[in-house]
């Protein structure tokens, strides 16, 4: 076995280029992988913190929907035998960012409720209920803290962006009155009064949805990165499907000496097994190690991005899992193991001495066309009917799934179509050849091309959405932020300071006062705005669809606009008669219209400043637009800024905070751009083995006609031209089926994702860019074996037609 | 037709020099046909390449049809083959994504001078009729060498040059291709060198001439 | 969060009369409002909570019989600690953090219930008229202290029963100032012995009759065990003949060990002086895995008094958070009776 092996490994001594392709091949393929599975594995542990912080533990919360639970009736409770306990929450909102307050009681807390971990003996435990009292929250969470702010301490097992205290310092800091909800233990007497008979109805189970639809909401983004991932692994294997294809090819007559030789066909196969797994482990560490990198780096940004989408909030570090290790390997042997199955059942069947026939790829093609053919018009009929009759978001998915892998098999079936038209058409002899071997040669290239295929359409369609969606966005943007200068007072007494200071400035045209309140509808957040009568509404802010004078029904103050997210999910159109939760009870309101909130990971409603205040009048009165001449911004900025003490972070100009929103959405698409260019690239080397694999096994078929002189020259310039036309046609085909991703991303899988849908603008420039891309990468990628060709030495060329093959 | 004179070629090989052939001193004249015959490694498939254009020599003069073939590069030697030469090898070398009828014409279309009637004649003769639309992976062997010899006659060249043009085949096959490839040159008076190591065959040609050690006996 | 891990300490800090010593807290109450000889107690205003002190505890125990004879004991006990001196928050703000225990034992069975609070809201408390103590849906209530209804739960247990006072409250000590240490350390601390019981106890869900007698247990301070002192001894018996006695013994880490006791006759208390009673065990009982004595000869020379005590049932552990030995036992030898013993600091 040791002489097998080290006759089956000389090969590569000779071919360290073949060599390195396979190594690399196995290590994108298993690289861009294990990041995205890097990536969400961080993500998804981050979301399991979260959820055993904040409701994932299983347990009950009972509560109010849409309001606090009265003391009274929690200490109620808790005397008619009643195992509860209270949580006080609330967002503070501070100049450097939103801080999410949970307030337990861990006298009455369930053991069950693991909300924070304390080492048994610290000084922090006593700490905890002290009337200082001492607050726990994740390393990356407190530069958030506002300037004065309790001790705090870190502790990694807490979600991003929440600070864990005593209920009672949580009163303080929130200003509460009540308690948000009650944590029902597990273990409860049977013999009790229901609490919803106890309370009258006040108090009753909480939907959890609130809670835990992190894990589910952001599962659209996860099944995203790993669908490009998985994307990129296939696209991967193809490399080395087709790199140890050429080496089969190229160590056919050692195989059949070694066959000669006495060695057996199981032994044969078992070396070539041991050979590839040497290979296969180096690779995969090597993947694994790049694809660490590549999570590491995309980390922060994918934090970024979910934060942004969803609010959800996920640690900015990378922890190296072993399971991550163990799965990663796993599938890098595995997908190798696939992709060497061809070659292998080849060797172990390989006739010792084999027929000089030509290889009969004819009838072989025509067969596997027909099988390719009747699978993907399957997948594709199937995609049509799902998309028909399936919803959710697994349907969504499935849907691009199918139409993705239908229009891959269908790819060859449809090139060979088009070769051959052309060839029939073709009277020119070396048209007619070049048309009718490119038919042949659909045979190797196929598997690139059809990866050529998914990375273009995906392309198209990822960066159709990105793009429209940056359209969309910097528009509705530009109308939304309508005011000159936005200013948020520290509080209410300060925010009725600047009102009037401003009412009395004549720079200033109008103050639009920006006041919300948090609740919630049938369980989901949803902010409540109040606004006044002022054209600026009715100028500016973008309606999706409404009545026809949306803001003076508003005005009228029985009317409520929705936002897109509030209206999907509720299923909610203009008429219809949404019955808006208030203290003491719920207000029917007519829907006005439903306008975009692009990005908003919560509902949002607006209503006439007076119906907002009326219910909610202590709602935090800190936050204003002005308008006014822009040439008066930068002054009153400095004014105001002076005469109130402000911080910097207390006025934005329109310029500033549209710069913001900017950067916020490019961070947000840069992990899908980033993903995306790795997947086309990972194309592109798969491409160029496909290429240079059959250039090598392609010697035969051009030595007759360099015999019958033409020469090698021409013979690699019409190479080279085959190479471009099958990506040119490609990149053609990959263009309507891009459009497809883009429709099915946009329309389909973003509102089920996300609840908003986008227009679609098409942007021919990027698919000629794309197109200039694909022909690039394939004229790079076939411009070696050309190249090669060119210097193939005649002796080379004339040992074809000595040689036995 | 073609001549020779003090043709050497050697080869690098492991570091070592071989000489293959070593002044080789050769005539054929228009219509004539010869036979190259000799052991293994005697150099007759090498001469041939070279007559052929399709490797360089070292030293002496090679001209066919009156060309120099040592004063052209490989575009003007390619030229030549295709518009000059007919070549047969031992393996057919066909090119399996054309149909016979396409690989029979494919040199003369290339070349520019190909004749339907003589094509169609051709593939009659040869008896392909029926098959014409059918790929070379569906023929029997003696079918495809017939296709390539078709495919070398098709051009009406100077000079057929066969390598071992029955090698593949069995004997009676070889005998059938044979006589369907001498009887076409009689007819067409093109001049026929052929490398075998058959005597049986070599001696249906006008000509033998036998190799050794890189010389002519 | 750890709640256990937390309250650990919590009780630690706040409870070292259950018997753990803690270093540097519990040798002094400073800020706490300090137990003192000169300050009577005065009812009914003492029944109440002395938030200003650091811990303060409301104790029943008492003997059961069922109607078919079987002997059983039951526990009821509300703690209150401050968190801090002078706690003058309301609300959720107040630093007050309530505890209550609940036993049950027979034979063969022992019932254990706990409940936290915190103080504030309302969860828990004590009001002086009409009297009532709570902690969740447990309740010591009535009219006044002579007249109360007592009812806890627990896993698998619960118990509804009627105290009736027959005798006058009993101050410990001079006159309700009891002395726990050589070096000072001292608690208020009043009882009342006097308690017969009628009512229902409830095991896995099968009510059954039980008629008894009780004794209440009112103390508190804000230090109570010196350093070196570790746990003790305490026992409460109702003799056959009409007298009860409160015998305690305080463990130090060097002996002798300090000990009290109280001999009450016809609704008169005598104090006994430290070292005048002989506490002996004969033989201890592997309880969870610690060697606990559950059998005593208890000598009080001067009263006659020579008497073995035993556990009804050995394993009366209350594994609550911070557990401790707690249950029946019957005497035999110079006088019979019933009664209850407390353990406390056996590692």
């Amino acid at each position: 076995m040791r002489t097998l092996l080290k006759a089956l490994i000389s090969h590569w001594r000779q071919k360290p280029f073949q060599l390195l392709t396979l190594v690399i091949g196995l290590a994108v393929a298993t690289a861009l992988w294990s990041g995205v599975q890097a990536l969400n594995a961080e993500a998804r542990a981050s979301y399991d913190q979260a959820a055993s912080v904040l409701g994932g533990d299983g347990l009950t919360r009972l509560g109010a929907e849409g309001r606090d639970v009265a003391l009274e009736d929690y200490v109620m409770l808790r005397l008619s035998g009643w195992k509860v306990s209270p949580v006080i929450e609330g967002r503070l909102r501070g100049p450097r960012g939103s801080l999410r307050i949970i307030g337990i009681d861990p006298i009455t807390l369930p053991v069950e409720a693991d909300m924070l971990r304390l080492p048994a003996g610290s000084e922090d435990i006593g700490a905890f209920l002290s009337p200082e009292g001492r607050v726990f929250l994740h390393p990356t969470t407190v530069d958030r803290l506002p300037e004065t702010f309790p001790q705090h301490r870190i502790d990694d097992s807490l979600p991003p962006g929440v600070a864990i205290m005593d209920i009672s310092l949580a009163e303080r800091l929130l200003e509460a009155d009540a308690v948000s909800y009650l944590i029902f233990a597990p273990d409860q007497r049977q013999d009790l009064t229901p609490v919803e008979v106890l309370t009258d109805g006040r108090v009753g189970k909480l939907a959890q949805e609130t809670q835990g639809d992190l894990a589910r909401l952001t599962d659209s983004f996860h099944l995203n990165l790993t669908a490009f991932g998985f994307l990129s692994f296939v696209v991967g294997l193809f490399i080395v499907h087709s790199t140890i294809g050429l080496a089969f090819e190229q160590r056919r007559a050692m195989f059949r000496t070694l066959r000669a030789c006495g060695t057996s066909s199981r032994m044969l196969v078992a070396g070539l097994v041991m050979e590839l797994s040497l290979i296969v482990s180096i690779s995969a560490v090597a993947g694994m190690v790049m694809g660490y990198v590549i999570a590491a780096t995309l980390l922060p940004d994918v934090a970024l991005s979910l934060r942004g989408l969803y609010g959800a909030e996920i640690s900015g570090e990378l922890s190296l899992r072993p399971s991550w290790w163990a799965l990663g390997l796993g599938m890098s042997f595995a997908g190798a193991l696939v992709a060497s199955v061809q070659s292998l059942w080849r060797a172990a069947n390989l006739p010792v001495l084999a027929p000089a026939l030509p290889e009969a790829w004819h009838a072989a093609q025509q067969a596997s066309l027909r099988r390719q053919s009747a699978l993907a018009s399957g997948l594709l009929i199937g995609a049509g009917l799902l998309l028909i009759f399936g919803s959710g978001l697994a349907a969504s998915f499935a849907v691009m799934g199918g139409v993705l892998m239908g229009a891959a098999l269908m790819l060859p079936v449809v090139l060979n179509k088009v070769l051959s038209l052309a060839a029939s058409r073709a009277r020119a002899p070396l048209a007619r050849w070049f048309w009718a071997d490119g038919r042949q040669q659909l045979r190797g290239l196929s598997l690139a091309l059809m990866a050529l295929l998914l990375a273009l359409s995906v392309n198209i369609g990822v960066g159709t959405m990105v793009d429209s969606f940056r359209k969309t966005f910097l528009g509705w943007l530009d109308q939304r932020l309508a005011a000159e200068l936005y200013v948020t007072a520290s509080d209410d007494a300060q925010g009725a300071d600047i009102a009037r200071w401003l009412t009395a400035d004549e720079r200033v045209d109008a103050i639009l006062p920006i006041w919300g309140e948090d609740l919630a509808y049938q369980g989901w957040p949803f902010t409540l705005y109040g606004v006044v009568d002022h054209p600026t509404y009715a100028d500016n802010w973008p309606i999706l669809e409404g009545l026809t004078t949306p803001w003076e029904k508003i005005a009228g103050g029985d009317h409520i606009l929705v936002s897109e997210q509030l209206a999907r999910r509720f299923e909610l159109t203009t008429g219809d008669t949404l019955s808006l939760p208030v203290p003491n009870g719920a207000v029917p309101l007519i829907v006005a219209g439903v306008y975009p909130d692009y990005g908003n990971p919560v509902g949002a409603a607006i209503v006439s400043q007076a119906r907002l205040l009326r219910h909610f009048p202590d709602v935090a009165k800190q936050r204003f637009g002005l308008r006014m001449a822009p040439e008066d911004v930068a002054g009153l900025q400095a004014e105001l800024t002076q005469q109130f003490a402000l911080s910097d972070s207390q006025t934005i100009d329109q310029a500033g905070i549209k710069g913001f929103s900017r950067q916020v959405f490019e961070k947000t698409f840069a992990v899908t751009i980033a993903l995306n260019a790795l997947t086309l690239t990972v194309a592109g080397i798969a491409l160029l083995t496909s290429l240079l694999t059959l250039a090598t096994m392609r010697l035969p078929q051009l030595a007759p006609l360099w015999a019958m002189g033409i020469t090698r020259a021409t013979l690699g310039r019409i190479e080279l031209i085959r190479a471009l036309m099958l990506a040119f046609l490609t990149a053609i085909l990959a263009l309507p089926l891009g459009l497809a991703v883009a429709w099915i991303l946009m329309q389909v899988i973003n509102v089920e994702a996300f609840g908003w849908k986008l227009p679609i603008f098409l942007f021919p420039g990027q698919w000629i860019a794309l197109l200039a891309m694909a022909l690039g990468t394939a004229a790079l990628a076939a411009l070696w074996p050309v190249i090669k060709l060119r210097r193939t030495p005649a002796g080379r060329l004339l040992r074809i037609f000595a040689d036995e093959r | 037709m073609l001549k020779a004179r003090a043709v050497t070629k050697s080869f690098e090989t492991g570091g070592r020099r071989i000489t293959v052939l070593d002044g080789i001193d050769f005539d054929l004249a228009a219509g004539e046909s010869a036979a190259l015959t000799g052991e293994s490694g005697s150099g007759k498939s090498t001469f041939l390449h070279l007559i052929a254009g399709l490797d360089g020599f070292d030293g002496g003069e090679i001209s066919v049809n009156g060309k120099d073939l040592s004063r052209m590069d490989d575009t003007m030697r390619s030229r030549l083959r295709r518009e000059t030469l007919g070549v047969v090898f031992q393996q057919f070398n066909l090119i399996p994504s054309l149909s016979v009828a396409d690989n029979l014409g494919f040199q003369a279309r290339i070349a520019g001078h190909y004749d339907e009637d003589w094509g169609r004649d051709l593939l009659i003769r040869l008896g392909l009729a029926e098959m014409a639309d059918r790929f070379p992976e569906q023929l029997s062997g003696g079918q495809q060498q017939r296709v390539a010899i078709g495919r070398a006659l098709a051009t009406r060249p100077a000079l057929l040059l066969a390598d071992e043009p029955t090698g593949n085949l069995d004997e009676a096959t070889g005998d059938t291709v044979m006589d369907l490839l001498l009887g076409l040159v009689a007819e067409t008076g093109t001049s026929v060198l052929m490398v075998t190591h058959s005597q049986r065959l070599a001696a249906k040609l006008d000509r033998v001439v036998t190799l050794k050690g890189g010389k002519i006996l | 969060m750890n709640v256990r891990a937390l309250l650990c300490i919590l009780c630690l800090a706040g409870l070292p009369v259950l018997g753990q010593s803690f270093a540097g807290l519990g040798d002094n109450g400073d800020g706490y409002a300090q137990v003192t000889a000169d300050s009577p107690l005065v009812f009914p205003a003492d029944h109440g909570a002395h938030p200003d002190f650091r811990i303060e505890w409301w104790y029943v125990t008492a003997n059961l019989e069922t109607e078919d004879g079987t002997q059983m004991g039951l526990q009821w006990t509300l703690f209150r600690q401050a968190g801090q001196p002078n706690d003058t928050g309301t609300g959720w703000q107040s630093r007050q953090i309530w505890m209550g225990h609940a036993g049950l034992t027979t034979p063969n069975r022992h019932f254990v219930g706990e409940i936290f609070a915190r103080g504030g809201i309302g969860q828990a408390g004590v009001r002086i008229a009409p009297f009532e103590a709570w902690i969740d849906d447990w309740r010591m209530a009535g009219p006044d202290f002579d007249d109360l209804l007592l009812s806890a739960n627990g896993p698998g247990f619960s118990y509804d029963v009627k105290l009736s006072a027959y005798g006058p409250l009993i101050r410990h000590g001079q006159d309700g100032f009891a002395v726990k240490s050589e070096t000072g350390q001292a608690s208020y601390y009043y009882s009342q012995p006097h308690y017969s019981l009628s009512g229902s106890v409830t095991i896995d869900g099968k009510p059954q009759q039980v008629t008894g007698t009780a004794w209440l247990d009112r103390e508190w301070s804000s230090q109570q065990l010196s350093g070196d002192q570790t746990g003790w001894d305490w026992f409460s018996l109702h003799l056959d003949s009409g007298e009860k006695v409160m015998l305690a013994r305080i463990r130090s880490l060097k002996e002798p060990h300090f000990s009290a006791g109280t001999w009450i006759e016809n609704g008169q208390a005598t104090q006994i002086a430290n070292g005048a009673i002989v506490f002996s065990p004969l033989e201890t009982s592997d309880v969870g895995g610690r060697d606990i004595p559950t059998s005593w000869r208890l000598k009080l020379p001067e009263r006659g008094l020579d008497v073995e005590v035993r556990a009804l049932n050995p394993q009366s552990f209350m594994t609550t958070l911070f557990p401790y030995w707690e249950g029946p036992v019957s005497i035999s030898g110079s006088h019979t009776g019933v009664g209850y013993l407390e353990m406390t600091g056996y590692e």
